[in-house]
């Protein structure tokens, strides 16, 4: 039996995957939407948003790592004793991630 | 006999409480690349937010999208994006490393050396990347 | 030409005495085959009988000598002072945790958090002696057997900035002896340890800095222990959400 139950694990399992999509898809997105599209090397239409496999593989690029972001910011902030209460800080971070997934959603299905 | 000592308790009114400081961090070069992975988190957080507004301008039309990527070929834009790069791909190896120690490669019960999974992650994050070039320069229109 | 020497500059505490602890310098013969241990030994006997410090089998199985030598936790039965000596040699008491006297540490709170771990074999139902021993092939050995060197000398809590930082964290050697006896396929008391190393002491306070693994001198990795029950404890949290009749 267990009393009320540890939300830990829902943090750090969505830390994880945030950080494996980060680790992997991340830096060659940089190259391409940072470097390639800005200074020209290649263009794009924007007919590539219309596919939605491609939304959903978005989706999951740009949500995922927020948590990622969240749990170890709320930690960072925390360690490096800058005296910002954790509730409030909390929100922002989880919060924020969850408003940035909601936020890509959105704009996916738009677009 | 006034002290309370005993054969395993010290007297607790007279230890000495070391204080950890707000700058422990900087003190040691192990300490702050930690605190440097965890911070990568942000410049990705970041990176992945203006690519969602650089989606977001296609919704206002082809001219939008493409006056936003003028903007980010301003000077304050490529550092950024070039720190970006820099500590996405700390992350990366980083997070290759500790990959390795959660779950190390085995034959049978035999761990294989650590540095192994890390190098085929890596040769992964190459092989992924060239992947999604080819697809977004076929689909890119 | 002189004898070579070398400096260590020590710290002093006196319980009662001092508010805050300081420093005085030793300048003792330098020798090749010597320890830091050796040199405070040498100063013990030779300099200044009230320096307090722990030591006992002076070759790196008891866990009791622990220091900091310049900087880094260590065993000082096993810091070569000609690793150091071309330049003043610091040795200050265990790091993180609140000083007795000198360099003699206050471990009682690591005595409570690893009794909290309740390391030891525990079985639902004992096998009565008449049945035998419990069998164990060499691979169900393996699977802890490096976690079991662990010597509780606590350098781990004094590189981990996490347990300087939140003295409530259960820390790294009480948690990597949860998990050697989680491992251990004799033992069947997962369950009982579930709450202190799942709890919001245990391992989720864990932000892998790595250190630990770093200072230990007999190779236990308990970062490696700390992840690994972290990827368990979520996997069960996930499938009790995912697939809840599989629950007791």
């Amino acid at each position: 039996m267990t009393p009320t139950k540890n939300i830990e694990p829902l943090w750090w399992g969505l830390f994880s995957a945030g950080g494996v999509v980060a680790a992997f898809l991340v830096p060659i997105h940089i190259l391409i939407f940072g470097f390639a599209i800005p200074l020209g090397w290649l263009t794009d239409t924007g007919l590539i948003y219309r596919y939605l496999l491609i939304k959903i593989y978005l989706f999951v690029l740009i949500s995922l790592p927020l948590y990622h972001w969240a749990h170890r910011f709320y930690f960072a902030v925390n360690d490096m004793r800058l005296g910002v209460p954790r509730k409030p800080l909390a929100i922002f971070c989880y919060g924020g991630a969850v408003v940035g997934t909601v936020a890509a959603a959105l704009v996916l299905l738009m677009v | 006999m006034g002290s309370k000592m005993s054969g395993t308790r010290p007297d607790k009114s007279k230890l000495y409480h070391p204080q950890m400081p707000a700058t422990w961090w900087l003190q040691k070069s192990s300490y702050l690349l930690f605190m440097l992975r965890e911070l990568s988190s942000v410049f990705i957080a970041i990176f992945l937010i203006v690519y969602l507004v650089q989606i977001y301008q296609l919704t206002r039309g082809p001219e939008a999208y493409t006056a936003f990527a003028q903007n980010l070929s301003s000077p304050g834009w490529v550092v950024f994006h070039f720190l970006a790069l820099l500590f996405s791909l700390f992350h990366s190896i980083t997070w290759f490393q500790s990959t390795a120690v959660v779950m190390p490669l085995r034959i049978g019960a035999r761990e294989l050396p650590r540095q192994l999974m890390t190098g085929l992650n890596i040769a992964a994050l190459i092989a992924v990347s060239i992947v999604i070039l080819i697809f977004f320069n076929m689909l890119r229109g | 030409m002189a004898d070579p020497t070398v400096t260590l500059n020590v710290t002093r505490y006196r319980p009662g005495q001092d508010q805050a602890p300081t420093s005085q310098r030793y300048t003792i013969p330098y020798k090749t085959d010597w320890v830091v241990l050796d040199a405070l030994n040498y100063i013990k006997d030779q300099m200044d009988g009230t320096l307090s410090y722990r030591w006992s089998c002076r070759m790196g199985v008891c866990g009791s000598c622990g220091m900091m030598v310049n900087g880094v936790p260590k065993l000082t039965c096993a810091a070569f002072l000609r690793d150091y000596h071309d330049q003043e040699i610091r040795v200050e008491p265990l790091m993180n945790f609140p000083v007795i006297r000198d360099l003699v540490i206050d471990l009682s709170d690591f005595m409570d958090k690893l009794k909290s771990v309740k390391p030891w074999i525990i079985r639902k139902t004992e096998k009565p002696v008449s049945e035998g021993e419990y069998l164990q092939s060499p691979a169900e050995l393996e699977s802890y057997k490096q976690f079991t060197q662990c010597i509780n000398c606590m350098l781990c809590y004094a590189a981990c900035p996490v347990y300087g930082l939140e003295p409530d964290f259960i820390g790294p050697a009480a948690i990597a002896l949860g998990y050697r006896y989680n491992m251990d396929s004799r033992d069947e008391g997962k369950d009982s340890r579930k709450d202190i190393l799942t709890g919001h002491d245990g391992v989720w306070q864990c932000t892998f800095v790595g250190e630990c693994s770093e200072v230990c001198p007999k190779h236990v990795d308990p970062a490696a222990a700390i992840q690994r029950t972290k990827v368990d404890a979520a996997k069960d949290w996930f499938k009790s959400y995912l697939l809840p009749w599989g629950q007791k």
